[in-house]
């Protein structure tokens, strides 16, 4: 009995000096996260004991994978991928640990990863009721991208700040099927983070919003009919065939192919149109702002980021903390730049460091300052013109949007594709809105 | 072989409990139970709660409110259909098709049972591969080969997933389920004695007239068993939709799996698609009860 006494104090002071763990981290295959993945071995030069495990999904079977695995508290991850979205709302569910305490526990860390170096909106979008609970992996907004070579042939040139009323009339000019080339690709694949994401800016900007602040939803205004029946109209008239299954991806490849006039998406996609392993156009691809509509200048870019987090369910904390500290710091950036030959191609939006870069600005010169202003300046309180109840810019941030998103997407692939009217998507949404708002107890 | 009585001078175990093939029968139902009854049951019993993954403070008991929203939502009526018309329209696709295909290989020809193992391949696919196959590499509109054919003969390509949708995804579902039910109407043919069929040539009957009068009649059997196989497994096709339109645009091409994935896995709403899938599995029975019931009539002796 006396010699097992012994035994179990030795294993756990074993236990106590430096035992290997093994920890499981769940991403999204983006080419930011995949690089991550490569870097591994890095990771564990720096913390050998640290055995490192992957799981990388698409964005959409990821969020499943980890919202089930979270919400029941299995435990399979001790890293999370979550995005801007989810990040408040699943730490007042009690699902993510807070960082703050760990930071506190680990000064050296503290010390070099530096939390006020994180750009202010995108610390601010992380910290719920004063404390942090995600690191952010890297943050985006959208913007208008162009052809230098298509305006040229069709004689027109870009302003810096388009209207979308000028975005339809370069796309008419620009367009020509016949040798596959069209004026403007943009996302129709439905789903909250897919065509929804766009949309909603337009919405926005034609002076649209969800709900108003009594939880009334607005998606049969007038505002939300001009800014359907515009998107719908300019995707059949000068958008590809088949724009229905198109989400970021598929017009990123048709963008990099030459075969888009514009394309508006997420500030991601600049480094990527860049870089000349991925893309055909990186002489004659040209950055603008993104288009603003009639109602309101406000809203017309989004906010999104993704980030790193340490679920509850999570029985690693410890190493876990190392690694979301370490895939986000400054090093990090300095490191992929080091791998990738270019600066262009680190993860940007996090760091007010990457930003005043000398080597940052020369590579990512083109669009590193447009990206910085639409970061810096899209606001998730202020997206609308009318005041609203709810925070977010191309999401409304509460736990039904994403059942409510994907639902309106499905209706304006509905109105794209022809299957229904504009009215009748209109309706659908409208209705889908206002069951959300009295279910969910937000209608007094 | 014939049943081996229990011995009569066999002592009897204490408390009159006898070792009878039903009582061996118990322990493998007993397993079925528990791994087919006990997840229905708790799928019943969430069904009756307001239980959404992303709330979990928020889990009241609703009674029948579930139900009532699936019911009366029109968009859901719309379901119900789509998964009807994807069931019938390959029904009757595959039927004509395989049938066709089936009367083709009845005959001896060089090279047969080659036809045969390729006609066959398709039913060997995986629906996701399948899908995914026809969506980027044959229907895309800008780079699939479909629209390089149209645009070489001077056409403009049709998007089908999009303009099409349903009839898009019945005739992949058709592609991949006309070798099961030409295997199995070849099947029926082979059993067709020839002297009947030479009986009807000497009689003099047109080849219609020995279609109908001597193959059909024959065939009855075999097209009911396809019918009740594909029926089944038709109306839980979900990869090829899941990975070519996801279920869209709008609702076009959304089915009760579909559907039922859609509340649980991209909306954590447990409650519905628990009462969802309840549903589904009352349907499901009502229609099997009745094509079982239509083919054990037929074949009891003096259907036909």
């Amino acid at each position: 009995m006396k010699s097992l006494a012994a035994l179990l104090t030795a294993a756990l002071a074993l236990g106590n000096a430096q035992a290997a763990s093994t920890i499981t981290i769940a991403t999204v295959n983006n080419p930011d996260m995949v690089t991550m993945q490569k870097l591994t071995p890095e990771f564990n030069k720096l913390y050998p004991d640290i055995n490192v495990k992957w799981v990388v999904l698409p964005e959409n079977e990821l969020r499943q994978k980890i919202t089930l695995d979270v919400a029941s508290g299995a435990g399979s991850f001790d890293v999370a991928t979550v995005g801007a979205y989810e990040v408040p709302i699943w730490a007042k569910n009690g699902w993510l640990d807070p960082l703050t305490p760990a930071f506190a526990k680990n000064p050296d860390i503290a010390k070099s990863y530096n939390v006020n170096d994180i750009i202010p909106g995108v610390r601010n979008a992380l910290t719920i009721g004063g404390q942090l609970y995600a690191v952010p992996f890297y943050a985006e907004s959208s913007m208008t991208y162009y052809n230098k070579d298509l305006f040229k042939k069709a004689g027109v040139t870009m302003p810096v700040n388009p209207t979308w009323t000028q975005i339809e009339g370069f796309a008419s000019k620009v367009n020509d099927p016949k040798n596959g080339v069209y004026g403007i690709c943009l996302r129709g694949l439905p789903g909250w983070g897919e065509n929804m994401a766009v949309f909603s800016t337009v919405a926005n900007t034609f002076g649209g919003r969800w709900y108003d602040n009594d939880w009334k939803p607005q998606l049969d205004s007038p505002a939300w009919k001009n800014a359907m029946t515009f998107y719908v109209n300019l995707i059949k008239k000068y958008g590809p065939p088949g724009a229905t299954s198109n989400g970021f991806t598929e017009n990123l490849t048709l963008m990099s192919q030459g075969k888009c006039g514009m394309w508006v998406d997420a500030t991601v996609a600049a480094g990527l149109l860049s870089d000349p392993s991925s893309s055909k156009i990186v002489n004659s691809v040209g950055f603008a702002n993104a288009p603003t509509g009639p109602g309101t200048p406000r809203g017309n870019h989004w906010y999104w980021s993704w980030n790193l987090a340490i679920p509850k369910s999570s029985k690693q904390e410890d190493a876990a903390f190392k690694f979301i500290t370490w895939a986000t710091s400054k090093d990090y950036i300095a490191l992929v730049a080091k791998t990738k030959g270019t600066w262009a191609a680190v993860p940007p939006g996090t760091r007010t460091s990457t930003y005043s870069n000398p080597q940052y600005k020369k590579a990512a010169g083109a669009f590193s300052s447009l990206v910085q202003k639409a970061i810096s300046s899209a606001d998730v309180t202020k997206a609308t013109k009318d005041p609203v109840p709810y925070t977010g810019i191309q999401y409304v941030a509460i736990p039904e949007f994403q059942a409510l998103g994907t639902q309106v997407g499905q209706y304006l692939a509905g109105a794209i594709s022809g299957q229904t009217t504009i009215d009748q998507a209109l309706n659908q949404a409208q209705a889908a809105a206002q069951k959300v708002a009295k279910e969910g107890g937000y209608q007094k | 072989m014939t049943a081996v009585p229990i011995s009569a001078t066999a002592p009897k175990p204490k408390g009159g409990f006898k070792i009878t093939p039903s009582v061996m029968i118990w322990p493998a139902m007993l397993y079925l139970i528990l791994t087919t009854q006990v997840p229905f049951f708790m799928t019943i019993y969430y069904s009756f709660f307001r239980y959404n993954l992303v709330e979990p403070d928020r889990r009241p008991f609703i009674g029948f409110s579930n139900y009532v929203g699936l019911l009366t939502d029109s968009d859901n009526l719309k379901v119900l259909l789509n998964s009807m018309i994807l069931t019938a329209g390959t029904l009757i696709l595959t039927l004509i098709l395989g049938g066709g295909l089936a009367l083709l290989l009845n005959r001896s020809f060089p090279g047969r049972g080659f036809v045969r193992s390729v006609l066959m391949s398709s039913f060997l696919i995986m629906p996701l591969v399948t899908a995914v196959v026809f969506k980027n590499m044959l229907l895309n509109p800008v780079f699939g080969f479909f629209s390089w054919l149209v645009k070489s003969l001077g056409g403009t390509p049709i998007d089908f997933l999009s303009a099409y949708p349903m009839a898009t995804i019945i005739g992949m579902v058709t592609w991949e389920w006309t070798p099961f039910a030409m295997l199995i109407l070849l099947t029926g043919l082979q059993s067709l004695p020839d002297d009947q069929i030479e009986a009807a040539r000497l009689d003099g009957a047109s080849p219609l007239q020995e279609f109908r009068y001597v193959v059909l009649p024959h065939w009855t059997q075999a097209l009911e068993v396809v019918v009740l196989l594909e029926t089944i497994n038709v109306l839980q096709v979900f990869g090829e939709i899941y990975a070519s339109t996801s279920g869209g645009p709008g609702v076009a091409t959304t089915n009760l799996p579909y559907f039922i994935y859609q509340k649980a896995f991209a909306e954590y709403n447990i409650g519905v698609a628990s009462a969802a899938g309840v549903i589904t599995v009352v349907l499901t029975n009502i229609l099997a009860i009745f094509l079982l019931r239509m083919i054990s009539k037929n074949v009891s002796p003096g259907g036909h």
